[in-house]
């Protein structure tokens, strides 16, 4: 058999409840093309420290379990081939989260800000008949808006939610501008209230980190700028096409 | 002890649409999952859900009498057809009502939901968004869980994420809640309730090959298996024709329906060279598709004699971008291929597990207060074979369904007549059971024998069929049952023990893989997904009825049930 190239992992290590601090366990893992670093994960996790705690599910980047810190990016370990990166491979778990054990953070506070800004349609008609009618090019505009798979990736690299533990951070606030753009949502006014105070929108410093990590290229930075911009219109004579972003 | 009327366990589009029908109902529901909801194997499907609204140009004269026909020829006439009719007219209201959530369709030039044509259905009924239909409808049932779940005028539902459930509470013969163990603090603790979903979904990682999440182990099915559910129709596993050849990640059948072409190493369309698929072509069942793919690999004519060519170059930059984005973008990252300029390397794979839970077509089962649906259960809508965009209307039809009926079961006034001493002692069990595992110095591990299983398993229960090799699975899955009990080497502690968590998988694992080979060996025909080497005819004298599995004092037992055939009469397919 030919013998395998492998590759070193360097992975950050805390059990809060036994660990006074954190450290870092290196592995070496044998790869070939075509490995990606959940898989590698999973090699050590069977067969060298059973103990490696991790979030894995669907492996081919649209359940979102796998956002972690790979090498000074944030993305997700089941679309990251270990050919792509250079040297040692090192893993940290998601920024501004508590740290549950190892890679596996306490996702509540990013689900909560979700829960804070009514992520759902709210439709200015009852639910009855056939669907409502929307456009293709009412559609379109939705296009990557939907795409988030609420892998936390942006929280995790916003600064601000490093210093604001209110800020509502990229994720949520990508939503609502996802509703704010469906042509049947009809609470545009109720939406940018829910966004307009010291921890929503005007918080962002407009950094693109979120927009360089977003996995499905959602671009929370863009949707941000479009609800700011939709806010300070409304305080204007001036209008501004909703679409304009 | 965590009190409730209902426990759904499973989070993915069936049980959450159970949740959402029971909280309409105003019975207090706890949704125990052991991924947070959105990480579900719902989210994973791709293609879309059928339904027929005849939006489409050609689909004006579609109805759910049609779709209904169309299943039942596609399931090779082993689903239940009232089961199936049921499906099909609901679902067009299902629809509507997930586009009224807010679900993205894709739209059609006159702003209605997009339809496409898919495999084995007559008219094109598949409303899709894009090629990330399971997403768009998982986001849009979480959303409206959370929308419920802040209501505060209704009975109060709770969403437990990563609870991990490792028994199902059966008293004096009713359901009356589960065992679960809270994975980030290691908490084992009672659901109590009334009734009790089950909405856990398929279990392909039994298979080494499979389109599923890691998540998908079969435990779910097992949980109230070990507890007096029987399964039903277990040996039909739906192996789809288009998986990446690198890590079996699925290439949707949307790439085949918009017009995606499926070569050999000549280049060849060789599904033309198939009397069951001349006419269909790529359109064909999954089940036909696949093995004649299978065939073609086998008769040397694969790329490198390992894996076929799915090329959608014809269909240009613009359809691909527009139609099939994620799916391209699997490509390149799975397989470093762009099907804008590369044909994509694809083998069949394990993808779907038509049985199930044996549940009727009010998604109750034999054990009071027990109901299932989606893909843990089998009522059976799929019999022998699932059509394309039928898994995504039935768990939202048949979650409706359950929700229903366990919300009447409630109201009906079941009683709670279980003791808290019986409560704290089955609680008492399952925590003597975890600390066991934990502290066994054996040193067999889960993950060689998973691996092994996987092997034995593709090997020998995938596309093609034979006595004499499921006879030697049947022997090592046995083996490896046995090195089961010598588990161990399991890291301690409680807290985030996933170590642990795959261990008790495994036995579930194990325990469908000898109900699939114990039943496809049984069944000496070839029907639908089950192909037969050595019974190559469908045999419907002897084998159109339902195989049932119980277990009788530890061990497997089969007996077999009626289909119900009241609509239509069983016909050879063709396409």
């Amino acid at each position: 058999m030919e013998k395998k190239k492998t590759k070193q992992f360097k992975i950050f290590r805390f059990n809060p409840k036994t660990d006074k601090r954190h450290y870092f366990d290196t592995f070496d893992v044998p790869y070939e093309a075509g490995m990606t670093v959940l898989q590698a994960l999973n090699y050590i996790q069977r067969n060298l420290d059973g103990s490696l705690a991790y979030r894995s599910s669907c492996r081919e980047g649209i359940c979102g379990s796998c956002a972690m810190h790979i090498n000074g990016k944030y993305c997700l370990a089941c679309e990251t081939q270990v050919i792509h990166v250079k040297g040692t491979v090192t893993i940290r778990p998601m920024a501004h989260l508590d740290i549950i054990k190892d890679l596996v953070v306490d996702m509540n506070p990013f689900f909560e800000k979700l829960k804070a800004i009514k992520p759902y349609l709210i439709p200015g008609d009852p639910d009855e008949g056939a669907e409502r009618i929307q456009t293709q090019d009412e559609r379109a505009y939705l296009n990557t808006l939907v795409d988030c798979i609420l892998c936390g990736a942006c929280y995790a690299s916003c600064a601000v939610n490093g210093f604001d533990e209110d800020y509502l951070g990229p994720a949520a606030l990508a939503k609502v501008n996802r509703f704010f753009m469906d042509s049947r949502d009809k609470a545009d006014e109720q939406r940018l209230a829910l966004v307009s105070d010291e921890h929503g929108v005007f918080r962002c410093h407009t950094l693109f980190n979120c927009q360089v990590v977003c996995p499905k290229n959602v671009n929370p930075t863009a949707n941000i700028a479009n609800l700011k911009r939709q806010i300070i219109a409304r305080s204007l004579t001036v209008k501004f096409s909703k679409k304009g972003m | 002890m965590i009190l409730s009327d209902v426990i759904v366990v499973g989070a993915g589009l069936a049980g959450l649409r159970a949740a959402l029908e029971l909280n309409r109902y105003n019975v207090k529901v706890a949704v125990v999952t052991k991924v947070h909801p959105v990480r579900s194997q719902s989210v994973a499907a791709k293609g879309g859900i059928n339904a027929a609204l005849g939006n489409h140009l050609r689909g004006k004269y579609d109805s759910a009498e049609l779709h209904a026909f169309d299943t039942i020829k596609g399931s090779d006439y082993l689903a239940d057809q009232k089961a199936v009719l049921t499906m099909t007219s609901q679902g067009i209201d299902r629809i509507y009502e997930l586009e009224h959530w807010g679900t993205p369709f894709s739209r059609t030039e006159d702003g209605r939901i997009a339809q496409r044509p898919f495999g084995g259905a007559d008219f094109p009924r598949t409303c899709y968004a894009e090629d990330k239909t399971g997403h768009v409808l998982l986001h849009t049932l979480y959303e409206q869980a959370l929308k419920f779940e802040a209501a505060s005028e209704r009975a109060e539902m709770k969403i437990y994420d990563e609870w991990f459930v490792t028994r199902l509470i059966v008293d004096k013969g009713a359901a009356k809640g589960v065992v679960a163990l809270n994975i980030n603090t290691g908490d084992l603790e009672i659901f109590s309730g009334k009734a009790v979903i089950w909405a856990t979904g398929g279990s392909g990682r039994v298979f080494g090959r499979t389109s599923n999440a890691y998540i998908s182990t079969g435990w779910g099915m097992c949980v109230p298996f070990y507890e007096g559910v029987p399964l039903k129709d277990m040996e039909f596993i739906q192996f789809h024709p288009t998986e990446l050849y690198t890590n079996n990640v699925l290439i949707t059948e949307g790439a085949r329906s918009e017009g995606g072409f499926l070569l050999n190493c000549k280049n060849e369309r060789f599904l033309a060279n198939y009397e069951d698929s001349v006419k269909a072509m790529e359109m064909a069942p999954r089940d036909i598709v696949a093995r004649n793919m299978q065939r073609e690999i086998l008769a040397g004519r694969g790329i490198k004699g390992k894996y076929l060519h799915l090329d959608l170059r014809h269909l240009g930059k613009k359809k691909i971008l527009e139609c099939l984005p994620n799916m391209r973008m699997n490509a390149i990252h799975f397989a470093g291929v762009d099907p804008i300029d590369e044909p994509i390397p694809v083998i069949p794979g394990q993808h779907y597990t038509m049985g199930g839970l044996d549940v009727n077509i009010y998604a109750e089962s034999k054990i009071k207060g027990f109901f299932a649906a989606g893909e843990c259960a089998c009522v059976s809508v799929h019999g022998a074979n699932r059509l394309g965009g039928n898994s995504l209307l039935e768990t939202v039809v048949f979650g409706k369904i359950a929700g229903e009926s366990a919300a009447a079961y409630v109201k009906e006034g079941a009683i709670d007549d279980t003791s808290a001493a019986f409560l704290n002692a089955v609680l008492r069990e399952e925590d003597e059971k975890i600390s066991r595992l934990l502290a066994s110095k054996h040193d067999e591990r889960h993950a060689a024998i998973n691996c092994e299983l996987g092997e034995v398993m593709d090997a020998s229960a995938g596309i093609f069929r034979e006595a004499q090799f499921m006879n030697a699975a049947l022997k090592k899955v046995k083996t490896l049952k046995e090195r089961y009990t010598y588990i161990g080497s399991i890291s301690p502690g409680r807290i985030a023990n996933f170590d642990l968590l795959w261990a008790i998988q495994l036995k579930g694992s194990l325990d469908l893989a000898e109900i699939i080979l114990q039943g496809a060996l049984n069944r000496q025909e070839s029907r639908g997904a089950q192909f037969r080497t050595d019974f190559p005819m469908r045999d419907d004298k002897n084998w159109l009825k339902h195989t049932i599995a119980t277990l009788k004092h530890g061990s497997i037992h089969l007996s077999y049930s009626p289909v119900d055939l009241s609509l239509y009469k069983p016909k050879k397919r063709h396409y």
